[in-house]
């Protein structure tokens, strides 16, 4: 094992500071003139790779590659991925209009790109925040055979064997697991802070090469399995107003049922 | 004429396909016993997680018949042997090899496949817990199927329901995998009844794939209290505690005087003053309590995602316009650190 060849998919997804709305047709969520920015868990992905090199352990990075499938505007996405500290960016040209490829597609892709791209390890997000799956990695993992950790909150590259240990996030606490690269890793909140892109990276990540590809590249097509039925609110809960002191939020909690 | 007969034939094959659509009842029974459902349980040491049960609830409202799968280090004697007590079940399928003790998805996801196809299910059920949310979408891959996570309602057997943006938005939707692989959220789906079946335990298929993975070692939160998870009440603290120390001081006894499960919010848990594993909300646990009372928690989308489910919600916090307070059914405006002591006192006073 010589170097890291590192992947980083990231997904251009409504900040999560928003509130979605439904849209009348009941067919999704509004996303035009919503604010978009980078799925959290996956600026903690990029965040990750850009350490690992910064860290210098046993083994360096060689390259670090973003990737995103979408509509135009991914681009920017990528952009603030090359902000951050990624060398380079593939951009999967998706139409856009449908929900995106499914995590099954996705994976499929993202299994061409490591064989393509002779990636040893892949660092994604453990969920997006629009579709709440939690699949892609491990779908991923399960294509290309290799080991996988989920939740990652710390990642540690012991030799130049390429020997990784992750802890991750369980039920009832942690886990640290051992294994080999190439692997897959998905991301957990509390791996680390990603850092703030500073203008004069910005202005770098603009001449970082971005290149343009389909699903095709990779021999994939973006059929689909899960028909979505209808997008709908959730039941509106009604606040029940407030009581005055300790003693009424008892009395009120009896009345409830609640005590 | 050609086209009436042909919306007929149609009608006639989609009442074969859509069991639930489908307005005779007997059809609906015939196809149920097609469906056959293996629901994947989580044991630790020999002992069923009481969160994997959902998988059985779930596969209890799908109908048809429901296999049990356990894997692990002598699970014949214990987890499974636990398992065919559950009532309802037709068959427990027990795999004894500590190979899979530790539930490590490399080695289990073959297995599961394997059993999977041997079993010749339409349904696999797995709680969205660690443990499956970390297997089954790999299982789902080898099967080459696009797995549905969490889902909190059944609609039909091709047909569920599952929360979407941080339970901003609920989603419907139809699969069209032969198999359909599911992960299912635990507060949608209790009421399992452990005790009074008698189901046979069988051996499974055992691929012995290659492990890729090594188990180093784990650090389990130990704790007395009701799982997070599945607990009837839940006190829950926010960034408002301000530390630690105070969140042990204020939010521990108040958790003592409800016999109540202890949660946090993102801002507590990153602050550390609770552990990870108590986190409540999107990325943290979910959880549906009958009472649900929190302190010091503004009420961000992203935590009110993991329990605005709750029967009753309860908030104390300083800022009457916090909008935790559009989803409490009782709210008291007021500084917890006063407030709280105070309700503790009281609860304790008429316990």
């Amino acid at each position: 094992m010589s170097a890291l060849r590192i992947l980083v998919p990231v997904k251009r997804v409504i900040d999560y500071a928003i509130k979605p709305r439904i849209n009348k047709a009941q067919t999704g969520v509004e996303t035009a003139g919503v604010k978009h920015s980078l799925n959290p868990f996956d600026e903690l992905s990029i965040e990750e790779a850009v350490r690992l090199r910064e860290r210098k352990g046993p083994l360096s990075v060689d390259n670090i590659l973003a990737l995103s499938a979408g509509g135009p505007k991914c681009a920017d996405t990528l952009r603030t991925a090359m902000a951050m500290g990624a060398d380079r960016a593939f951009h999967i040209d998706i139409a856009e209009g449908n929900d995106g490829p499914e995590p099954l597609t996705v994976a499929k892709m993202l299994k061409g790109v490591v064989e393509k791209e002779n990636i040893n390890l892949v660092l994604l997000g453990k969920q997006a925040i629009d579709g709440d799956q939690g699949q892609t990695g491990q779908m991923l993992a399960g294509l290309l055979g290799w080991p996988q950790v989920t939740q990652a909150s710390k990642v540690d590259v012991k030799d130049g064997e390429g020997t990784v240990e992750v802890v991750h996030e369980v039920d009832g606490g942690t886990e640290t697991l051992k294994a080999k690269l190439p692997m897959v890793i998905t991301t957990d909140l509390r791996l680390n802070e990603p850092r703030y892109a500073s203008l004069p990276n910005i202005m770098k990540a603009k001449k970082k090469p971005l290149e343009k590809k389909t699903l095709a590249d990779f021999g994939v097509e973006d059929q689909r399995r899960l028909k979505t039925l209808k997008v709908t609110e959730p039941p509106p809960r009604q606040g029940g107003g407030k009581v005055e002191d300790v003693g009424g939020l008892v009395s009120k909690l009896k009345e409830l049922g609640a005590l | 004429m050609f086209p009436i007969a042909r919306s007929s034939v149609l009608r006639a094959a989609r009442s074969q396909i859509y069991p639930s659509r489908a307005c005779n009842q007997p059809s609906l029974s015939a196809l149920a016993r097609l469906l056959s459902t293996l629901a994947v349980l989580e044991q630790r040491d020999g002992k069923l997680q009481q969160s994997s049960l959902s998988a059985v609830a779930a596969a209890q409202k799908l109908g048809g018949s429901v296999t049990a799968f356990v894997a692990g280090k002598g699970v014949k004697g214990t987890a499974a042997a636990e398992a065919a007590k559950i009532k309802g079940l037709e068959k427990v399928v027990a795999v004894d090899n500590e190979a899979y003790e530790k539930g490590l998805p490399e080695n289990y996801a073959p297995l599961l496949v394997d059993n999977i196809k041997s079993g010749g299910f339409s349904h696999v059920l797995a709680a969205h817990s660690a443990f499956g949310k970390s297997l089954l979408p790999r299982v789902a891959a080898l099967l080459d199927v696009q797995q549905i996570s969490d889902i909190t309602k059944i609609e039909s057997e091709d047909t569920f329901v599952r929360p979407i943006y941080a339970g901003n938005a609920i989603l419907t939707v139809q699969s069209t995998d032969p198999t359909k692989i599911i992960t299912v959220r635990g507060t949608s789906f209790q009421g399992t009844e452990t005790e009074g079946g008698s189901a046979e335990i069988v051996d499974g298929t055992d691929p012995n794939a290659p492990a890729l993975t090594e188990w180093v070692s784990e650090e389990l939160t130990k704790s007395e209290r009701p799982d997070l998870g599945t607990a009837s009440r839940v006190v829950s603290g926010g960034r408002g505690l301000k530390s630690k120390e105070e969140f042990d001081r204020i939010i521990v006894p108040l958790a003592d005087s409800l016999g109540a499960a202890i949660g946090a919010s993102r801002a507590a848990v990153d602050s550390g003053f609770a552990d990870n594993s108590l986190q409540v909300g999107q990325t943290g646990k979910n959880v549906a309590p009958q009472l649900y009372l929190c302190a010091g928690v503004s009420g961000a989308i992203q935590h009110l995602a993991g329990m605005k489910d709750s029967k009753v919600i309860a908030a104390i916090n300083k800022d009457p316009d916090a909008p935790i307070f559009q989803v409490a059914d009782v709210g008291l405006v007021g500084d917890l650190f006063e407030k709280v002591p105070e309700l503790t006192e009281k609860l304790k006073s008429q316990a």
